[in-house]
Order: C-alpha cells, then structure tokens, then sequence
C-alpha cells in the first residue's frame, strides 16, 4: 500500500494514500467528530461538522471527503474549525426540540455528545422551528423528524443497505425533510421494516418502539446472539434491562450482516413474551391438558417410551429434532434416539426444505452445502444466476446483498415462474413454468456444449460421466425446451452464453428447486451446469442453497438424519458406530432411519407407536398435514417440547415447555458452514434451558446425560466429528469459521472443492424431465405453488405480536384473469380445495403470478395451506411437492 | 481610458442567428478546422497561453481544465455548457445564445475534439425557452451541414433551482438527481456526468473559444489584465444610466465601468454601492472603485467578479434592506443538501429581517459576522460559501446603514 507522509496536528503520521483526512485521522488516533458520515453507507460531506483546517485552503474542507496527499499540513481543532462546529451544532440544536431528558436515544446522541464536547448549551439563534407530527402509526418505529438533523443517513442505508428506495428528501433549503414518498407515515409506505435507518440514525429521529420510555441506553446490557430465524446467521444484539430483553440493536461486527436486519431479526423477538408461552409441563388426562410438574412429567414419559421399546421394538419410536434449535440440543436429541431408544429413526424438517440438496450435491460433489460464502455475492461475484429462491422474501439479508452487488454492476439472471422482487430487477428473468427446471437446466446446458463454451479442461481434470452428460442434454433442444419451459428460445441462449462466459458467476437456489418431486434431481441439475462451466472451487462461483431456517444446517450437521451421525459420518459404517458406542456406552443400530414422511406412513399402519418431536410443527408446516394427523392419533404416546400449544402440541400427552433462543446458551449453523453462538440473554421462561430438559428427561430413562454447559455438549459432537473437530466455543468468541475444520489451527474452508472434489471427481448426473406428481385438470384446474412472505417465518412470527399486527392473515396471490372470472377482488374470500383437503383464505389480486396459478405462504393456523398441498414426494429424498399441485378456487360469499 | 472590446460579442447584430450561412460567411468554424489540424495537445497548449480563465466565475484556468479531462483514460468524456444563466440581473449568456448560437456550438466542438469528447450538452435557464429554441435549430444547422463531426449536442432545460448554476449540482440534474452539488474532489474533469470525465464551461468561455484558436492564444494574453486577459461581458442595471451591457477588455476599472461606459448616477444622484458579479456578490464603496475587473484584482479586495452582473445604488439605498432581500433570495434558493447552509441561510434572513425591522442590536450584527463567516469556509459549495458575502461586505464597508436601525 502506498502510504503519505502527512502532518496532523503538529504530528508527523503517515496515510495509505487515497484515504480521507477523517480515515486518516482515525489511524492516527485523532477522533473527529461527524454527523452524516458512515463507514458503510457512501460519503454525502453534508454535515459539514468534520471540517478542518489544510494549509493552503482558504476553506475549511469536509475532512469525511477529502483526500490526503504527500505533505498535506492538517488542523482538526483549530480556532476556525471549533468556531464553525460550535455554529454548526448551534444551527442544528436552534431547530431541535432540546427535550433530552424524555428522548429515548439519551446516551446515544451523536448530536448530544458533540454538543457536551463542544460546551454548545444553547442556541444564540432563535427563530422558526420545524413541527412535524410524530409518525408512530406502526409498531416498530418512533419516528420524530422535530429531531432530524438531515444527515441523510436514513435515505442512503434504505437505499444502499436495503435496496428499497423507500426514503429521499422532500422540499429544499429549511423546509428539506428526509421521508417516504408523498410524506406518508412508514406504515403507508413501501417500507419492509428492515429497520436498517433506525441502525444508523445518529440523533433521535428514528428510536425503537419497543425501548420507549423503557431503558436510558446506559443501563442496557447488550447481549450479542444470533437470529432465530432464517438461515442467513445474522448477527445482533438482545437489548435487556433488568433481566427482559426490550429490544434488538444492530451490531456492526456481525460478520454476516454487519447492522443490516430484516423485520423478522430487528422486530420479530417479541414472541418471546407472547402470553401463550408454556411454562410448565402439560400432561394430557381424559383428552385435557392438565398442569404438571416436571417430574410428573419425565416419569411418565420414561415409563411410556421404555414401554413401547420393550413391546415393539427400538423401530418403533421415532423423535424429529429441529432446525429452530441449537446444535447441542440437536446433537442430545439424536443421542439420545441412538444410544437410548436404540433406533436411527431420526430426522427434523431439513426433510421438508433442504433434504434434497444434501442428497443431490452429496451425489455431485461428495458434499451437501453451499459451496460459497454469502460475502462473495458482494465481494467476487460478476453474475448472480439465481433459480428457485426468493431471496428479498425469505432470506431478505441475503437478498439486500445480491440488490447491492446487483446495483454495483453484478449481472442478476433470475428463473422463477413468479416474480419476486429480485426478478423485477434482474437483467434477465426466465419465467419458466412450474416444476420445469430440469428441461430448463438441460436446455442451458445443451446450448453452452453446441457453442463450444463449457470448460473442458475442468471436464476433463475434474470430473466423471460427462459422456453420458453430454448426450443427454443433446435431447434438449432450445426448441425443445422452450415448448416445456415456455422461455424464449432467445433468452435461453442469452442466459446460456452470459453465465458460461462470465468468469465469476455464482448460481444460488433454495426450495424453488428442492420442494418437488424432482428436488434432489433439480438440484443435480444445477451443479452439472456449474461443473459444465468450472464454475466451482473458486471465490465467486459455486453452487449455493440458502437454507431457509436459522439453524436447519447445524441440525444436519449434528446428525438429526436417519442415516448419519454428527459430520455426516454414515451409520451403516461399522467403524463409526463402534467410535461412538465407545464414546456413547451403548449399543447402536446399524440399519438407517425412516425419514419424515415414512415416520408419518408407519405410524398410519401402527408401526411407530410412540414419538418425541422438539420444536417443530408439522401440521402447519409438512404437506398433506391430514393424513399426519391421523397418523399422530395412531401413536400410544407422544411428547413435544414446544415453546407454544402449537397444532401439533395439541396432539401429545406430554408437552414439555421450551425455552426461547434469547434464553438458552448454543450455536446456530448459517447456511454457510458458519457456526455462531447462541448466548442466554435472560433466565429461562420455564426455568431451564432445552438442553437440561432433555438431559433430565433422558437421565430419567435410566441414561445418565449430564452437562454442565453446552460448550461441553460441542465438545462431545467435535470430539466424534472430524469436519468440526477445529471448532470449539473458545475459538467461537474469537473468530468465526466455516467448517470443514478439522484441528484447532485450522483456519476453516470458506469455499468447497477447490483442486478437488469431497467425493474425488465431480460426478455429472444426468436427468430427464419429471413433471410434477399432480398438475392441474378438469376438476382440479388451478395450480398452487406455496412459500414464505417477507414479514414471516414459517412458524413462530404469527406469535410476535408486532409483526402480526402488520401483517396477521394468509393473502393469497391470484392472477387477475381468474380473479375475473370469479368475481374476485383483493380481499374477497376464497375457497380452496384439493383431493386432499379444503380451506378459505383471503385474495391478493395480483400479476406476480401466471395466469391459471395462486401462490400461498404456509404461516397461518386460520388458513391451514398444507391441508391441501401434494402428497407427492422427492424419490431420493423424501421431501414433499409443496411448489405444485391441483386445485380448484370458489368465490365464497361470507357474511361478515 | 479604456474602450468596449468585442469578441465573445463579435458578430452581434451582424448576423442573422438563426441563418448558419451567416456565421459561415464571418470566419465561422474555421477556429474547429484549425483546431483539428493543430492536434490535441497542441491545441489545448495554445488554449493555456491564452491564459483564457472561466467566465462563470470561478476563474479556473480553461486550457488546463481541458488537460485534466483530456489526460483521463476514459470510454466516454462529456463537454457541457452552463448556460443556466439564474445570475439576478445578468443576461450575458442570453445575448450570446441569442445573437451568435454558432459561436457557443464551435467552442464546444473544439473543446470536444481537445478532451475526446463526442456527446455534449447545454444546460439552458428553463426561464429561456426562447433560446432553447435557437439552441435547438442552431444545432440542426449545424449537424446539416455536417460541421460537427461525430460530436452530438443535446439541450436540456433548467427548472429553476439558482444551485444548478453550480457544476456540480447542474450535472445531478442532467443525470435526472435532484438539483443538489456534489463534494468536490473528484472535479467534473476527472469524475463529472456518470462519474466520466467532464468539461463544464460556461457560455461565454466557449464563445472565446473559437477567437482564440484563429488568432492564437498569445494575441489573447495580451489584452486586458494579464493575470486575466481577454474581455468581460457586464451587464449594468440599478441607478445607472446606460442600462445596459458592455464587453471591455479586463483591465478596465469598475470606475471606467460605472461612469464611462454607465453613464454615471441617476437623476444627478451620488454614487453609493456596486455590487458585482451576481446576488452574491459584494458591495463595493466608492473608495475601491479604481479596481481593474479582472478576477484576481477583485480578489484583493474582497469582492468577486462572478456573472459580470453590474448592480449601481445611489446615495438613496438602504443597503440593510437590499441585503434583507438578498438573504431572502438565498434561503429560497439553498437546496438545503449542507446543515450551514440550509440552516444558515435561513437564520441569516432571519436575523436581517430582525435588523431591517428596527428590532436588532450590535449582538445581532456580531452573530452575524460570526455566522456568515463560518458558512463563507464551511458550507459545501458556493452558493452556501458566498451568500453571506453581501451582508458581510455591507456590514464592513456601510456600518452606517446598520447603526441607524439598532434598537
């Protein structure tokens, strides 16, 4: 780096050259004070409070935007900049209402500590002050422009962080105001509530609803966690004061997402005080739950379960563990269904999302992750070729990333049938029909073998059974795909060519491409096209699922699978069982697990007699959710720790009540290999943490479990798991590493598959088009496609009451040519029906669909959208069909 | 005793502006023919011996501007004109754009061909349609006779906002931005419109153009003052009696200006006050008038020679009351972008309101020296740097008029 020499303040200090006077100044140790710069949003040099003093200029610069050079002779507190930052802070506070004393971001106050720094106490110039009405229509954000400084910093983190545009200035000079389009309230507006303006917002303008009036932010201890939503593995800060968390504050060293959040992460922590919380076992007599205590509880439970292995046999339990717990807790659950219920029938909802791109990029590769980063969207990436993900929706960090890189210059190819935001955006949008991805897929490929544009040097170096591969995407002519796929036969050689000639070009999907009767195949289908191309095993490129639940990575990891244990260490090995009998004390199954929906098929013909299940709930969640209650009516007993009576609790004989992720010590696994801790922010709600409960409850059986931190249940996993044995909650405090990490100065493997495949070579895995298991017909004309809306998460944001009171209810997208023919208008009531079941839902009128297709989100109990979802699933993987099936809709007049 | 000098005025009333034959027959874009057989670099040299500095106000060398934009590798470079004449009582530019379009169009063209310029634009006062309209058939003419070569011209009007005169705030207009002024470095010649190096001159800096290159950048240097030869375009208004407008070589003093070339005070009156260069431009006494209209001289004494606006005021004037509405005019016109300025501007009408209505004190007055003296080196650009300037070269030169409204 070339530096310069410069002098600051009398003090000779040296500069990388091309870094500003303030950059400069920092590394020098010298803090100068600024309003409207930000090190993550662009320079605006708008404040002006960071003037100095350069010989030379007879004006005084903004040091935020000046650059330094060779020689350059620096003042930072001179007579004429502390003149002009007294008069400027003078300016500000003569239109500020100085009610410091009630202002919620006391303690935080840029404006305020400069004004102490500077002995401004008040303001010499009296006169005109703005008023504006107080905007707090929403549940989120107090919003007080009597309090804005135009520092701008709102404006350009809505548009640089987010990507939304919701934010600019309205009027000039005095009456310049920061706000919405037509200067509507935030609820009014385009606003997704990210919150990101309220991160940076230096005075009190934008304050956090849920802190008002509750703590000075001196007294609040600040508690870094990560989120329990999605799988992006953001980072923030709980907010607690005496011993309640009272909000989410960005933290800039979360290595994902830095202060960036989506409405779920900054809003969404509030279910953690819905009333509906369970704080003490429930054991159910005479079909009513009834209170009781915990040992009630774990006797009755060892007594059940021990019964049913002893009578049936050790197959005829089966537990699911979740992706919305920690590792250790996943790590116990399975544990615990090997070593002491002594079967594999284990398994957690990564069966219902992700389970394909295990199995399929385990074929391809030998390993089933994202082979990337989520940085290099950003950071390396050229072209983003995105298939089957709705990133801004459902993973909205992510998304916020891939706007950013996207409006820095990054190509954007987007294949959905609908439109996301993102396909709005892209440079291309392939709008291919449902359940077509494979032709697609193969179709890009035949064009990049016709044009010569694959790599064969990385064919030839790298991989196996490209013959086979070859010939079969010769079938699949432009033209014969266009017919299938119903995308231009132009577009399909203009995507072909763009990401085959890009150098850098990085192809994420997520349940788009998994949730079908083809899933593992589409999924294969996606890395021969990335291993046709070599674009794998370099920053920049790879195949990349974004895995959809905060910890679904981890709970794979951690070997809550039927076949694997901790590290995908395969059950059927005989040398790995014996590793962990040893470790473990018990004798292990040899024979591999029955997945979900098997699970769900043996408790139908009486085969599963009893079921442990820790936080999930499948009957709002799993496809054709009728046929799993009958089956979990079947069972002779069932207990589910929950932190809710969610649909399924109500089915259990014992719930056991679970702590929330604000109250339990672990890790989460982001959809990048990257584990992060989990730290207990208050005590838990029903007096232990998850993984005491299980401890005691399996100990109970006769099993001693015992821990004294999760940091030793780690321990335990990394100890058996040679992909994770790096990894330890010391070195997590210190840095955070992507797995495989196999020793403790290993610096971890961000990207997979660089020189060599997991598997050796990357094996080509040719397919045929699969259509859907049920495609719209004469009864049944309509097709649903299911997913996740932004301000949701699959289950447990219908419990914050903060984000349901902004969006509470299912909307179901409708295309206006069937609205029409039905006489239906946004909001009209709906009936949907398929062969497996029926519900009435709410109608959005709207063209994000294709014409003879509705979408529904699966997040509400009142419109229970699984009860009709296909009963089809993944041959490979067992993962249900929820992105095609058979429907008919009604108008349905209700009264009321 | 100086004489009124035409160059930049050269063909006016002598040719039909809207007939390119007519500029054709007067020696019209034989300057472009030369300059393209001169080469680039020749080109711009003789462009900086001319010692030719910006009209616009700035006074930044024009040939070494031309070096910056020509020297930076880039796939595409623009030259724009500032025509976005909102100067209060300055009409210079319009005279030009209405009597000679082709003169501006051929000094764009060779500024073009010197930086590997080949889209332009003129950024027209939205108050002007009339001249856009000329810019317009101007430019087809042109194109018509293929005199531009692969260098295409478009006009785009103003809407108003006094700020888009500043360059850089011009430039976030044409790129379709609210009209507000960018920090400065990087400089339009290095990263201007679509972050690509940019020329912005104004009007009447192109029309010197084409008279340079035909007689060479030494004839130029010597007329006038040295430090800022060549001639300027004044237009004269207030309690003068040639109202009207002038080109002189710069070496003439506001003296000569005023009562030689204005005619003197109206109606037998004393003189008072000039202010030059625009409503930022500072009030000068009677004791400075031998000073020569050239950038630098002015300078030295505090004031600015600007748009060449020429504002008179006899013995009559109250200069707290001119100011008064001058600090209203700006308060009007600060976009709002920088705190001093949104917030200063608005304080100092305030407090000249305050002064003017018989209501101020000295402490008032000190507030704001105090005040206008900050914003003068701390606001972002210069709208914000020189609207104090009236009422800090007032409060210097005419404490008289403040003392006689304090409380």
């Amino acid at each position: 780096m070339e530096m310069v020499k410069i002098i600051i303040n009398g003090k000779e200090v040296e500069a990388p050259a091309g870094s500003t006077v303030l950059q400069a100044a920092e590394l020098a140790g010298i803090e100068i004070p600024r309003l409207c710069y930000d090190p993550e949003l662009s320079a605006l040099g708008a404040c002006r409070l960071c003037v100095v003093e350069v010989s030379g200029n007879r004006l005084l610069p903004a040091s935020c935007v000046t650059p330094v050079f060779q020689g350059m002779v620096i003042e930072t507190e001179s007579d004429s900049v502390v003149e002009a930052r007294k008069t400027i802070l003078e300016l500000l506070i003569a239109n500020h209402p100085l009610d410091c004393m009630t202002c919620n971001k006391m303690g935080a106050c840029k404006l305020a500590d400069y004004c102490y720094k500077y002995g401004v106490k008040e303001s010499p110039f009296a006169g005109e002050k703005h008023i504006y009405s107080i905007d707090d229509s929403n549940p989120f954000i107090i919003r007080d422009l009597n309090k804005c400084i135009l520092c701008g910093a709102c404006v350009r983190a809505c548009e640089e962080m987010t990507g939304k545009d919701n934010l600019s200035y309205l009027n000039r000079g005095f009456n310049r105001k920061a706000t919405t389009a037509g200067d509507v309230p935030y609820i009014e507006s385009d606003c997704v509530f990210c919150g990101q303006c309220v991160a940076v917002c230096p005075t009190g303008a934008l304050t956090e609803k849920s802190m008002a009036g509750l703590a000075r932010r001196w007294e609040i201890e600040r508690v870094q966690t990560t989120c329990p939503f999605c799988g992006t593995g953001c980072n923030f800060d709980l907010a607690v004061k005496d011993e309640k968390v009272i909000g989410v504050l960005s933290n800039p060293d979360a290595p994902v997402n830095g202060r960036s959040l989506c409405v779920k992460g900054r809003f969404g922590w509030d279910f953690i005080y819905n009333e509906k919380r369970l704080k003490t076992p429930l054991i159910k007599r005479n079909g009513k739950f009834e209170e009781a205590s915990w040992d009630e509880a774990y006797d009755l439970i060892a007594q059940k379960f021990s019964e049913v292995k002893t009578k049936y046999g050790p197959d005829s339990f089966a537990a699911l563990s979740s992706a919305r717990c920690t590792n250790e807790e996943n790590f116990l659950v399975q544990k615990f269904t090997r070593a002491v219920m002594g079967t594999n029938n284990i398994d957690h909802c990564a069966r219902v999302c992700h389970a394909p791109s295990v199995a399929g990029l385990a074929n391809s590769f030998g390993s089933g992750a994202m082979t990337n980063i989520i940085s290099e969207v950003t950071n390396e990436a050229e072209l983003l070729f995105l298939i089957g993900i709705n990133p801004t929706e459902a993973y909205p960090v992510v998304g916020y990333k891939m706007r950013q890189a996207h409006r820095h210059g990054c190509k954007l190819v987007v294949c959905d049938p609908r439109r996301t935001e993102l396909a709005a955006e892209a440079d291309i949008w392939l709008q291919q029909r449902h359940g077509t991805d494979i032709p697609l897929l193969n179709g890009l490929m035949h064009i990049i073998i016709k044009e010569g544009l694959e790599d064969k040097n990385f064919i030839a170096e790298r991989t196996e059974n490209y013959e086979a591969m070859k010939a079969l995407a010769a079938e699949y002519t432009p033209e014969h795909v266009s017919e299938i796929t119903g995308v231009s036969v132009e577009d399909l050689y203009r995507v072909a060519r763009l990401y085959a000639t890009t150098d850098k070009a990085m192809a994420f999907y997520s349940l788009g491409i998994t949730e079908h009767i083809c899933g593992t195949r589409n999924v294969m289908s996606i890395a021969n096209l990335a291993m046709l191309t070599g674009h794998i095993g370099r920053p920049g490129v790879g195949v990349n699922p974004v895995r959809g639940q905060n910890n679904v990575q981890g709970a794979c990891d951690m070997g809550a699978l039927p076949n694997v244990y901790s590290g995908y260490q395969s059950v059927t090995d005989q040398a790995i069982r014996e590793k962990h009998e040893k470790v473990w004390g018990a004798k292990l199954p040899d024979k591999v697990g029955l997945k979900i929906p098997e699970m769900f098929e043996a408790a139908h013909e009486g085969k599963i007699k009893a079921m442990y299940i820790l936080g999930e709930n499948p009957i709002l969640t799993d496809s054709n959710v009728n046929f799993i209650k009958e089956a979990l009516e079947k069972l002779d007993f069932f207990v589910v720790q929950e932190l809710f009576l969610t649909e399924t609790a109500e089915f259990a004989d014992v719930v056991l009540p679970a702590a929330s992720f604000a109250e339990c010590d672990g890790t989460f696994t982001n959809t990048e290999r990257r584990p992060q801790r989990v730290r207990k922010a208050i005590q838990p709600l029903p007096g232990q943490a998850n993984w005491e409960t299980i401890c005691q409850m399996v100990t109970r059986m006769g099993y001693p479990m015992s821990y004294n931190h999760p940091s030793e249940i780690w321990a335990e996993m990394a100890s058996l798991s040679p992909s994770m044995a790096g990894i330890s909650f010391e070195r997590m405090e210190k840095e955070s590493v992507h797995w495989p990490c196999p020793s403790p100065d290993h610096p971890g493997t961000p990207i997979l598959h660089i020189g060599k495949f997991t598997r050796g070579l990357g094996g080509f895995q040719p397919n045929e088009h699969i259509p859907p298991g049920e495609m719209p017909d004469a009864d049944y004309p309509i097709l649903l496609c299911t997913g996740r809306i932004m301000q949701h998460y699959n289950v447990t944001t219908q419990y914050s009451p903060g984000i349901n009171s902004v969006w509470d209810k299912e909307m179901t997208q409708v295309h206006p040519q069937e609205a029409e023919k039905l006489g239906l208008v946004t909001g009209s009531r709906m009936k949907v029906s398929s062969r497996r079941g029926s519900l009435v839902t709410n109608v959005w009128v709207t063209d994000r669909v294709q014409p003879g297709v509705i979408w529904m989100a699966h997040h509400h109990s009142e419109t229970p959208t699984n009860e009709v979802t296909s009963h089809h699933v993944c041959d490979i993987a067992g993962t249900y069909e929820y992105k095609v099936c058979a429907v008919k809709i009604e108008n349905v007049q209700e009264v009321g | 005793m100086a004489e009124e000098m035409r160059i930049v005025l050269r063909n006016y009333g002598k040719i039909d502006p809207l007939k390119i034959e007519d500029y054709l027959a007067q020696g019209g874009y034989k300057a472009l023919e030369k300059a393209r057989s001169m080469g680039q670099a020749a080109l711009i040299d003789d462009v900086k011996k001319s010692n030719l500095r910006g009209r616009g106000g700035a006074g930044f060398n024009c040939g070494m501007k031309w070096s910056f934009a020509a020297s930076a590798t880039a796939d595409q470079k623009y030259v724009i004109c500032n025509a976005d004449e909102g100067e209060p009582g300055t009409y210079k530019d319009r005279l030009i754009m209405e009597n000679d379009p082709q003169s501006l169009l051929e000094g764009m063209a060779i500024c073009a061909y010197a930086i590997g310029a080949n889209q332009g634009y003129i950024y027209c006062r939205g108050e002007y349609p009339q001249v856009i309209e000329i810019l317009n058939q101007a430019i087809d003419q042109a194109k018509a006779q293929g005199l531009l070569g692969d260098f295409d011209i478009e006009v785009r009007s103003g809407a108003g906002a006094y700020v888009c005169g500043e360059e850089t705030a011009l430039i976030e207009s044409i790129e379709g931005s609210r009209g507000e002024p960018r920090f400065k470095p990087p400089f339009p010649p290095v990263q201007g419109l679509w972050a690509k190096p940019t020329i912005v001159n104004n009007v009447e800096t192109f029309a010197n153009i084409p008279v340079i290159v035909d007689k060479g950048g030494a004839w130029y240097a010597d007329i006038g003052n040295p430090a800022y030869p060549g001639t300027k375009v004044f237009t004269l208004t207030g309690d003068v009696n040639n109202r009207t407008f002038f080109e002189v070589p710069t070496d003439t003093t506001i003296r000569a200006l005023v009562f030689k070339f204005g005619g003197g005070i109206r109606g037998g009156k004393k003189f008072k006050a000039v202010q030059i260069g625009g409503t930022s431009g500072a009030f000068i006494p009677e004791s400075l008038l031998d000073t020569q209209v050239a950038f630098d001289a002015m300078s030295a004494i505090g004031a600015t020679l600007g748009s060449g606006a020429t504002f008179v005021l006899d013995e009559t004037r109250d200069l707290v009351d001119v100011s008064t509405r001058i600090a209203k005019f700006f308060e009007h016109e600060s976009c709002g972008k920088c705190a001093p300025c949104r917030e200063g501007t608005a304080r100092m009408h305030e407090l000249m309101k305050k002064l003017n209505e018989g209501k101020g004190s000295s402490k008032d007055v000190a507030l704001l020296e105090k005040l206008g003296r900050v914003m003068s080196y701390s606001c972002l650009c210069g709208l914000g740097q020189a609207a104090p300037a009236p009422v800090l070269t007032t409060i210097k030169h005419f404490p008289a008029d403040y003392n006689a409204k304090l409380m």
